[in-house]
């Protein structure tokens, strides 16, 4: 019989270090203080910018590491990337309504 | 291939073949679970943003009059209590029954303190007339015409920390039961898994407010002296 | 009931009796059958609303109601058949059935989160039924601000939070269909030796993952607006009531693909199987219920072109949504292509099959007409909107469902219906159909507008013939609920496999054994190998 094609991934299982999670609650710890420091500096239009940033990289060492996506299988990380994408497409295309209200110069659009 | 088991355990259900199937279904169960709350909060960011690109200055003005020391050290706890949680599910992997408990007990104070921290600050919006629908709601610092606008922000900073407390009630409720189930001796390394998935949610919420806490509390702090 | 051939053997009807058994089951089957139950009287109540309502419609006055109270028909009209009815329909009932059969599976990956959805839908019923007798909702089933958060004296709110709690039911339905799909299926069945159904399901089921938790919290903010006076919405304190137009049909376009991509799945095993022939591109196929999914919310827009969107917007959207009518043709040139030299026979599922592609080919190229910015400035909340999404979800949904009930029928109960009169309940319900419905086409392109009870003089023929219709495709849809119930008693007995269908489900006993299989199938072929299968039964036979 040919090769039987299984729908399940074999078993594996990761253990982080104490020290990596120690590690990871101090670098969002820290970046928590900075995000708070800088908001204070008048980076004009480039804050928001540097907030969102700085909030990715908390987002990121979270989930990379504290909900084991650097661990998980590839179908786990494209489900979260799909949601990112749907929650971008959410943003962006409700966007093209209000970001863009007047621009054509018809009257009432 | 042989018929399935037929009696049932925790870490293997009927309708599964495997261990390993049974836990990996559940986890991206989770994580499909997750992605609805990435859109459900998503709206509530969309709101938040399109106001905001109307409304900086005003927005700007509103989000001063929040504290934001007490805002950073509360995300600081919330950060702590991930950290306990992911603590609790590695006690999870190795079996460790009584770390389980420890950290899961933890990680319940800390949400706890998160709590409290919030009711305080809601208390102090409503002592100083920043509840929006309220006769009474008025902002410093923003002319009568604009004090609309001032409730949107406020509408908003509700609806969202609202939404989020409401997630991390239900978090302290299912932890709560974990804490039970632990000390009964029903998790071990074969089988944590409840304990690895509340972990994802709870892990999930702590993200939400990480994003919450730079749009809400440090709106252009640098505007306003 | 059963012959005594059948009565020795156990099967999930027989395993276990009482009230307990059905009401704490597990069992994905069973689990179905309580769906069917629910929806069928959800279904009945639309159905009252809508009798009202073209009853109302047959005299130009408003005679028969306040408008007050019309208002209130179509808001409950579309809220029960939209979120009761159409939404879970096929998922509910049919996927839930078969989609673990399907894939070789013993039940969903969640049977207890199974259970739960059910109970979610009921409750979330009750809500708005609660609503509707204690004096009703007169917002329209789209909610709109400001009216629904600041000026209707209706129930509003509890109508809103019973769709919100069936709006979980879906959710986890959805979300039980991905881990399934992906985990659960047997050695051997790779995605593309999965059954279409399963591609359809799986593509709705992403539709109400991703979708639904936006009108979740779309009537969360309704709800803090109205009850607690938030501003989110409110134009006196700076809010866009537009903003809320956009977050409600960011879920509800898309769920126009939740009620009718499954059927599209029924059609396509049904067309197989009466065709005698796999069907034609299947991989294109598959890709076009996905292709569906995903590009469905992209063009929510469309319903908003005279909002006060901005006009750049409008183009936008207008563009997308020419794209999505695309794969929906793709798969009906696909479908056609199957006809084509099959074995055709015309059985009851065959003429809904049928019957689906042609008013779905209707209703989906006057999308076409709606999709373009000048002719829906004309045609907008008129009868010709209305007429569109009736040929798609009544003359394509419901009739993709009806014929997989008659379908499936046989391997769900170990009955036939009776084909004589099946056959004439679905002319009836075809021609009753087309005589409610296309007359409203011309109605509103000769400008009747929607949500009205009194209309001119001139439309009084075309609104007629429409009520006409309507009586016509009512008894129609009765004639189904008498002899189904007759067949469970009086039906003639059926075999495992009573079309000659390919597919694991035809391969189990009719009614089928509690864990489906009584061993783990092993696939070794593609979902419509009819070659195979001829081989089977010449071996067996």
């Amino acid at each position: 019989m040919s090769q039987i094609v299984m729908s399940h991934p074999p078993e594996q299982t990761h253990i982080d270090s104490v020290g990596t999670y120690v590690k990871i609650l101090l670098a969002l710890l820290v970046a928590t203080a900075v995000t708070t420091a800088v908001s204070r500096v008048d980076l004009g239009a480039f804050s928001t910018v540097v907030a969102l940033g700085i909030a990715c990289v908390k987002m990121l060492l979270v989930a990379l590491f504290f909900m084991h996506l650097r661990h998980s299988t590839k179908l786990t990380r494209l489900v979260v990337l799909g949601g990112l994408l749907w929650l971008a497409i959410l943003l962006l295309l409700t966007l093209t309504d209000f970001a863009t209200r007047g621009i054509l110069g018809v009257p009432g659009k | 291939m042989a018929d399935h088991a037929p009696t049932e355990t925790l870490a293997l259900r009927v309708q599964f073949d495997t261990e390993a199937q049974q836990k990996d279904a559940a986890t991206l169960g989770m994580w499909l679970f997750l992605v609805t709350e990435i859109m459900f909060f998503g709206g509530m960011f969309a709101v938040y943003t399109i106001y905001r690109s109307w409304y900086p200055d005003v927005f700007a003005i509103a989000s001063s009059s929040l504290n934001q020391i007490i805002g950073a050290l509360n995300t600081g706890v919330l950060l702590l209590s991930s950290f306990t949680m992911v603590m609790a599910v590695r006690a999870g992997q190795l079996g460790q029954r009584k770390a389980i408990v420890i950290f899961l007990i933890l990680t319940l104070l800390f949400g706890g303190i998160f709590l409290g921290v919030k009711a305080y600050e809601w208390n102090q919006k409503f002592e100083e007339h920043h509840i929006p629908g309220q006769a009474a709601f008025h902002l410093d610092g923003v002319l009568p015409g604009d004090q609309g606008h001032a409730q949107l922000f406020f509408s908003i900073y509700f609806a969202m920390t609202g939404l989020h407390a409401l997630h991390m009630v239900i978090g302290v409720g299912i932890l709560l039961i974990l804490i039970v189930q632990a000390r009964k001796g029903r998790f071990s390394a074969s089988y944590y898994t409840p304990v690895d998935v509340a972990g994802l949610y709870w892990h999930f919420v702590d993200i939400i407010w990480i994003f919450l806490f730079p749009l809400l509390y440090l709106i252009d702090r640098h505007l306003v002296k | 009931m059963i012959t005594a051939a059948a009565q020795e053997r156990e099967h999930y009807l027989n395993a276990s009796y009482g009230l307990k058994s059905w009401l704490l089951t597990k069992d994905h089957k069973r689990i179905g059958l309580l769906y069917l139950a629910t929806i069928t009287l959800f279904f009945f109540i639309g159905g009252a609303f809508a009798t009202l309502i073209r009853v109302e419609l047959l005299t130009p006055q408003g005679d028969l109601v306040s408008s007050e109270t019309y208002n209130k028909l179509f808001t409950m009209h579309g809220v029960m058949m939209i979120f009761f009815f159409l939404i879970p329909s096929i998922p509910a009932v049919l996927g839930n059935f078969f989609l673990p059969m399907m894939i070789g599976a013993r039940d969903l990956a969640f049977p207890k989160l199974n259970l739960l959805s059910w109970y979610l839908l009921v409750v979330g019923g009750l809500f708005s039924l609660y609503a509707m007798l204690a004096g009703g909702v007169d917002t329209g089933w789209t909610f709109y601000t400001p009216y629904s958060t600041t000026y209707s004296n209706g129930y509003v709110v509890a109508t809103a939070l019973g769709i919100f709690i069936a709006g979980f039911s879906s959710i986890l339905t959805g979300l039980n269909f991905i881990v399934t799909i992906h985990r659960m299926r047997a050695p051997g069945m790779t995605w593309f030796r999965m059954p279409l159904f399963v591609w359809a399901h799986y593509a709705t089921s992403l539709i109400q993952v991703l979708g639904t938790p936006v009108l979740a919290v779309t009537i969360v903010l309704l709800f803090l607006e109205r009850v607690l006076h938030l501003g989110i919405f409110d134009p006196a304190r700076g809010g866009d009531p537009v903003l809320f137009q956009h977050l409600f049909w960011f879920y509800s376009h898309p769920a126009v693909y939740i009620m009718v991509l499954p059927s599209m799945g029924v059609v396509s095993e049904i067309i197989s199987t009466f065709s005698r022939k796999a069907i034609f591109g299947y991989r294109i196929v598959a890709f076009s219920s996905v292709a569906i999914a995903v590009l469905g919310f992209l063009v929510w827009g469309h319903h908003l072109f005279v909002s006060g969107q901005s006009l750049y917007a409008g183009m936008v959207f207008s563009f997308l949504s020419y794209f999505v009518a695309i794969p929906s043709a793709i798969k009906v040139f696909n479908w056609t292509a199957t006809l084509y030299k099959g074995s055709i026979s015309f059985q009851t599922p065959m003429l809904y099959a049928l019957g689906f592609i042609g008013l779905f080919t209707i209703g989906g190229l006057t999308g076409l007409f709606v999709a373009a910015l000048g002719i829906d400035i004309h045609v907008t909340d008129t009868y010709f909107v209305v007429a569109h999404f009736h040929y798609i979800m009544v003359g394509g949904a419901l009739m993709g469902y009806l014929g997989g009930m008659h379908f499936w029928w046989p391997k769900m109960t170990g009955r036939m219906y009776p084909e004589g009169w099946a056959k004439l309940s679905a002319l009836v319900i075809f021609l009753g159909f087309n005589l409610t419905f296309f007359p409203q086409f011309i109605l509103g392109y000769l400008g009747m507008p929607r949500r009205y009870h009194a209309y001119p003089e001139e439309f009084q023929v075309l609104n007629v013939l429409s009520t006409a219709g309507a009586s016509v495709l009512a008894v129609g849809y009765m004639i189904p609920m008498i002899y189904f119930i007759w067949s469970l008693r009086y039906g003639k007995v059926a075999p495992a496999n009573p079309w000659g269908a390919t597919g694991l489900e035809w391969k189990t006993s009719s009614p089928p054994p509690v864990h489906n299989f009584e061993e783990t199938p092993v696939v070794t072929h593609g979902a419509y190998d009819y070659a195979s299968l001829m081989a089977e039964e010449v071996e067996v036979g």
